[in-house]
């Protein structure tokens, strides 16, 4: 009469405890370090690597015009303020001239009296040459005692050399006139070229020393950007390769250009190698000077090979390699690695072949040991 | 022969597995508290396996680059690959801060490691889950899944902006805290470079200084800026060994020769270990200890209450005439089938509660053993004070009161 009931609790209790085997079972294995490690496999595709490299750098004029006067002197007035745009030849500001005017007044007045020095001492020299002349006539005729003839001809040379003289020191007073216009001339602050003001360092009143720059002018169709590639990403740089050029002030606007030069000297410090790069189409609104952008340089197409993701890649020791799953273990293949394109493919040039299957991404780090369990996607990760 | 322990427990079943459910609730929570434990120096473990280095050379008398800083200049890494021995060597920086996303941040350690084609170099993430590793050499990312981030993100480190471009796992700082890997010229700005608000006001106070702002040489204010803004400095050279090579002779001769303090793995492991988290995971040990020792006096109480609860019935057997062995087999049993159901129990538990846990727990397959055995142990120990009451129970009493 009992028995049923007893039967039944056995059961209940059996099939709980029978529950629980099988639950600590599943815990035991699928779990903890004795659990499978999930991986993901991918084909090895024959594919033609477009390898393309990456650097940043700052946006430069290639021509910058420093303007400034060639002595120490103060600033008397300057024109233009920063972002003008100026002309060659145009007058941007003025040096006080100081005493400069009154020396110049003064020289052209030296110019007038040597003029009239000159003319005095033609005077003196024709009324000598006419006497010296007559006095010969007279010496010819016996009228006149020789010694009265050699202090006229004396006198005439000496009119002569005083004549000369005169005339050199014209000439002296008159190249000083010269200089001193050309010093004045020199106080004017000019644009050598087209372009547009970038600095105003002294405003009118301040004092500059000789070669300070007053104002610093820029040639807006030359900027370009100097990149820098670190080196270890940047073989096949070359000249004239298209570039794509993302200022960080313009978001997804991607501008084209080409490389106009590899810097023969590349940074030792920072281990990179500069370039210089130019905008195909210069931007309407140029950007700043000193502003980041990112370039991308496309290099030529390979010829296709076997690539693979860089995820796959592996290290055992110093070997190189990637899982390969043989019989339901992984393996570890030695591979010999090409080139490699930005978006994670890479060649491999031995080791592999298309059409082979490669663990490319797994849970943990594999061993020759662990078990694994292919799966399309890695547990908790986000699609 | 009868087994009176089976009979006994089909008798009272459910007050028996609820006894033990209850009981495995209280292993679980012991087993987890282990866990936290293994999970915390697996961190620290985890941390020296990702950087995949033989030798960490670091600033001269530092514990660097975990647990103390250290700053060393990032051209010694082309002394260090002239070493004999040394096959690899890679600068590295580490830096925890908070990492910003679009809407939230997560504190994560960030490192900066060398990108480019220098495949699987010390310092690189061993394995990723999604996505790739960084191929440019500026603004691109690989984080640790528990970040939360997804491929594409755009995170925020000081005033870059990166894109998540890969995921991995496990790849943790001593103190648990996700990585995110960025390019080393990035990662030294961002650990190196101040804020544009202190850089203005360095340029000020540089201005100032007469010594630099000296009239007609505007060139050495600018000479000095640029010195005062360019970071050359790393936490890190991370030195794999050439084959064949022992690490503390490599060690030994730079320490002599380069006069650089040299970790080894050994080294490591005690510092990160025995220094960095070592109150921690003594706090940790002592809880677990005290959890260790309630467990056992609650399994102690639940057998005694429950050979308490069928005293009269004990009575009665020995009024039969039933040999104390057997009486006390009984009571044994019960409580080591206690403690089975409650280790199941707590095993399971356990397993399923730890991915829940913000940090990582680790349950070791040889804590479970040694647990198990804990509690059998217990609970024989706990069966003996019963069955200690059990055999001088009067026979008297089955008929008595």
């Amino acid at each position: 009469m009992k028995m049923p009931v007893m039967q039944r609790r056995t059961l209940t209790l059996f099939a709980f405890m029978a529950m629980l085997l099988a639950l600590l079972g599943y815990v035991a294995v699928r779990s903890g370090p004795l659990a499978p490690v999930a991986v993901t496999e991918i084909e090895v595709e024959s594919q033609a690597l477009r390898p393309a490299l990456f650097g940043i750098g700052t946006i430069e004029a290639r021509y910058t015009y420093k303007i400034g006067p060639t002595f120490a002197g103060r600033v008397e007035r300057l024109d233009v303020q920063v972002g003008d745009r100026v002309h060659a030849g145009q007058l941007l500001g003025e040096m006080d001239p100081v005493d400069l005017d009154d020396r110049l007044r003064a020289q052209q007045a030296a110019v007038k009296r040597a003029d009239a020095v000159v003319r005095e001492a033609a005077a003196r020299q024709t009324y000598a040459t006419s006497q010296a002349r007559r006095y010969e006539l007279m010496s010819a005729a016996q009228m006149i005692s020789e010694e009265t003839v050699v202090t006229k001809r004396q006198e005439l040379a000496i009119a002569d050399a005083v004549l000369l003289a005169a005339r050199e020191d014209l000439t002296r007073t008159q190249s000083d006139l010269d200089a001193l216009r050309a010093q004045r001339g020199n106080l004017q602050l000019v644009a050598p070229a087209d372009g547009i003001v970038t600095s105003r360092d002294a405003d009118p009143g301040t004092t500059v020393v000789a070669g300070q720059a007053v104002v610093e002018l820029i040639d807006t169709p030359s900027i370009w950007v100097n990149v820098r590639f670190d080196q270890i990403s940047a073989s096949g740089l070359a000249k004239d390769l298209a570039a794509s050029i993302q200022l960080r002030s313009r978001v997804g606007e991607a501008f084209a250009g080409r490389v106009l030069r590899v810097e023969p000297k590349a940074d030792a410090v920072t281990e990179e190698t500069l370039a210089k790069v130019i905008f195909d189409q210069v931007p309407a609104q140029p950007p700043p000077l000193g502003e980041l952008a990112e370039v991308t340089i496309d290099l030529p197409a390979l010829p296709a090979m076997p690539v693979i993701p860089n995820a796959a890649i592996q290290r055992q020791g110093n070997k190189i390699g990637v899982w390969q799953i043989v019989d339901g273990a992984p393996r570890f293949v030695d591979i010999k690695l090409g080139r490699a394109d930005l978006d994670g493919h890479v060649q491999v040039l031995e080791g592999l072949t298309p059409g082979d299957r490669i663990v490319q991404y797994s849970e943990k780090t594999l061993h020759s040991s662990s078990r694994i369990r292919v799966v399309g996607h890695i547990p908790g990760v986000p699609e | 022969m009868i087994s009176l322990a089976g009979r006994d427990i089909l008798q009272s079943w459910g007050k028996f597995v609820f006894t033990g459910v209850g009981l495995g609730l209280l292993i679980g929570v012991t087993l987890v508290m282990a866990g936290v434990y293994r999970g915390m120096v697996d961190d620290g473990k985890a941390l020296l396996d990702n950087s995949g280095a033989d030798l960490w050379v670091v600033q001269q008398d530092t514990l660097g680059p975990y647990a103390e800083s250290s700053s060393v200049a990032d051209d010694v890494y082309r002394v260090l690959l002239a070493m004999p021995g040394v096959a690899q060597a890679a600068n590295v920086t580490y830096l925890t801060m908070q990492v910003r996303s679009a809407d939230r941040d997560v504190r994560a350690m960030v490192v900066g490691i060398v990108p480019g084609e220098s495949w699987g170099a010390p310092g690189w993430p061993p394995y990723l889950v999604a996505g790739r590793q960084i191929t440019r050499g500026h603004y691109e990312a690989v984080a640790d899944v528990s970040t939360g981030f997804s491929l594409g993100d755009v995170l925020t480190i000081r005033r870059s902006h990166y894109t998540v471009v890969g995921l991995t796992r496990r790849m943790v700082s001593s103190s648990g805290d996700p990585m995110v890997f960025i390019p080393l010229k990035d990662a030294q700005e961002a650990q190196f470079l101040k804020d544009n608000d202190a850089i203005w006001q360095n340029r000020r106070r540089t201005e100032g200084n007469p010594a630099f702002n000296r009239p007609g040489a505007s060139e050495v204010l600018d000479a000095v800026n640029a010195s005062q803004a360019s970071s050359t400095s790393v936490n890190a050279v991370l030195v794999r060994l050439a084959p064949g090579a022992v690490a503390q002779d490599v060690a030994d001769s730079i320490r002599r020769w380069k006069r650089l303090t040299v970790h080894t793995r050994a080294q490591m492991e005690a510092i990160l270990v025995g220094k960095l988290i070592a109150t921690s995971s003594k706090q940790i040990g002592m809880f677990l200890v005290i959890l260790a020792v309630v467990s056992a006096a609650i399994v102690a109480f639940i057998i005694y209450t429950l050979t308490m609860d069928k005293i009269r019935e004990i009575a009665v057997l020995k009024l039969i005439g039933t040999r104390n062995r057997t009486i006390a087999a009984m009571i044994m049993q019960q409580a080591l089938a206690l403690g089975v159901i409650g280790f199941a129990v707590g095993k399971i538990t356990a397993t399923f509660a730890a991915p829940f846990f913000p940090k990582y727990v680790l349950l070791m397959p040889q804590d479970s053993v040694a647990g198990f055995f804990a509690v059998l142990v217990i609970c024989a120990l706990a069966s003996v004070i019963a069955i200690r009451v059990a055999l001088k129970v009067d026979p008297a009493e089955a008929i008595g009161g």
